[in-house]
């Protein structure tokens, strides 16, 4: 029996966690529009300089908000979003050629992160049917309904926002901060959380989790 | 009335009490100031909650609409993440969805997110709101600026979704997705036939019991 309790995460600095991201890697951040971003990690990914990197985000950001820094500062070669409407450097950068953008429809880049996440070979959804978005895909027939093979996603590290979280990485998000980021949270080898608070052990009641603490591997303060 | 008004009036009258709807970014957004008090509905925001009301109080940052608009959530409403939002798209629980429209055509196909080699902003949730929603309203300005016919018989621009519209509602007409085809249903106060087949290019039949838009 276990009486210890469960282990504490490592509360570390915005510069310990960033040690981890190198050039090239594939991240998840969590956000829609920035609002659920943790924009500290971002800000950090910026002075630190990282580049050809991959992001899996719902979307672009804006020029000075969320992830869209990253695109203006030129560091990423590749992005899978569903939008990029507002951030204008996004669209002119793919139209320059100096970015690759793969654009999912928005429900099925959640199902393919939680697939990810989740140990599915991915999942069939009618989204995209009798669109561009089924060229090159395969075409499952059930019950005489057509659907999209939409293949799993997966990263090296995903960057997480969350309201609260106790140090063994139990996380309750607020609002509508929380987006992407439960399955983002599954779906990445190092999951880096910033959160508004850090409580004690125990102070987060097992029925309130939104997302276990056994997925995450660092706790920033925000 | 004006123009977006007239429309917006028109598509909230689609909805009935107790149903979960998504509106869509511009004129669909005004179909719920005008929703009767006797229908209760209930907003859903793709970003993750129900129950999505305008701003009432303080700004929270962390309570936006699909626009990133700051917004508030009613007593009752609930928060869910991205996933379990588009289960509640794409698995049928949500009664309508409204949204704009480049181009419509008289199979119901829809364009609304992309014109190639100008303006890709991407599809957002348009793709799996079109598909999974149990009703599609189309709700537009029946021209584009500078008067070119939307409503086509057949879309030029990448689709959104493939026969799914169920309803096109304009400032001039309400047109209905029929098993024959498209259905000429309602026409605007003191809009006339001739009108609706001068700014439309689809082919479409009028309905033996046309009105005139209930506003």
């Amino acid at each position: 029996m276990c009486e210890g309790g469960i282990n504490m995460i490592t509360i570390v600095t915005k510069e310990q966690a960033l040690e981890k991201i190198k050039n090239n890697m594939i991240l998840m951040i969590g956000g829609f529009l920035a609002v659920g971003t943790p924009e500290i990690l971002v800000d950090g990914l910026v002075a630190k300089g990282v580049h050809d990197l991959t992001v899996i985000a719902n979307d672009t950001g804006f020029p000075d908000r969320g992830i869209g820094k990253l695109v203006v500062a030129k560091q990423l070669k590749k992005v899978i979003v569903s939008h990029i409407g507002t951030n204008p450097e996004t669209g002119r950068q793919m139209n320059a050629h100096e970015l690759a953008i793969e654009l999912v429809p928005q429900g099925t880049l959640a199902e393919r992160i939680r697939a990810g996440g989740s140990g599915l070979g991915g999942v069939l959804t009618p989204t995209g049917v009798g669109t561009v978005i089924e060229d090159g895909k395969q075409k499952v027939i059930v019950d005489g309904r057509e659907f999209l093979l939409e293949k799993p996603l997966k990263a090296d590290v995903a960057l997480i926002k969350a309201d609260i979280a106790d140090k063994a990485g139990n996380l309750i998000y607020r609002r509508s901060s929380r987006n992407f980021n439960p399955i983002m949270a599954m779906a990445a080898e190092i999951v880096i959380v910033v959160a508004d608070k850090i409580v004690e052990i125990g102070e987060i009641d097992p029925d309130q989790v939104m997302t276990p603490g056994i997925f995450i591997d660092m706790i920033i303060q925000g | 009335m004006d123009v977006k008004s007239i429309i917006a009036k028109r598509v909230a009258l689609e909805f009935k009490d107790g149903d979960v709807i998504n509106l869509g970014i511009g004129i669909p957004t005004l179909a719920a100031d005008f929703i009767p008090p006797s229908v209760q509905v209930i907003l859903q925001s793709e970003n993750g909650f129900v129950g999505l009301m305008p701003l009432s109080g303080e700004i929270d940052p962390d309570t936006v609409n699909a626009g990133g608009k700051p917004v508030s959530i009613q007593p009752g409403g609930a928060v869910f993440d991205s996933a379990m939002s588009f289960a509640i798209i794409r698995g049928g629980h949500v009664a309508a969805t409204v949204l704009g429209a480049l181009e419509v055509d008289q199979e119901g196909n829809l364009a609304n997110w992309m014109v190639p080699g100008k303006v890709v902003p991407g599809m957002g949730g348009a793709m799996d709101l079109v598909v999974g929603a149990k009703r599609v309203i189309v709700a537009m300005e029946h021209n584009a600026k500078g008067g070119a016919p939307k409503i086509l018989k057949k879309c030029t621009l990448p689709l959104t979704a493939k026969n799914e519209v169920d309803l096109i509602v304009t400032n001039l007409c309400v047109f209905e997705m029929t098993q024959e085809g498209l259905m000429l249903i309602e026409l605007a106060p003191e809009v006339t036939l001739e009108e609706v087949k001068a700014a439309t290019e689809a082919d479409y039949a009028v309905s033996e019991t046309l009105k005139t838009m209930a506003l």
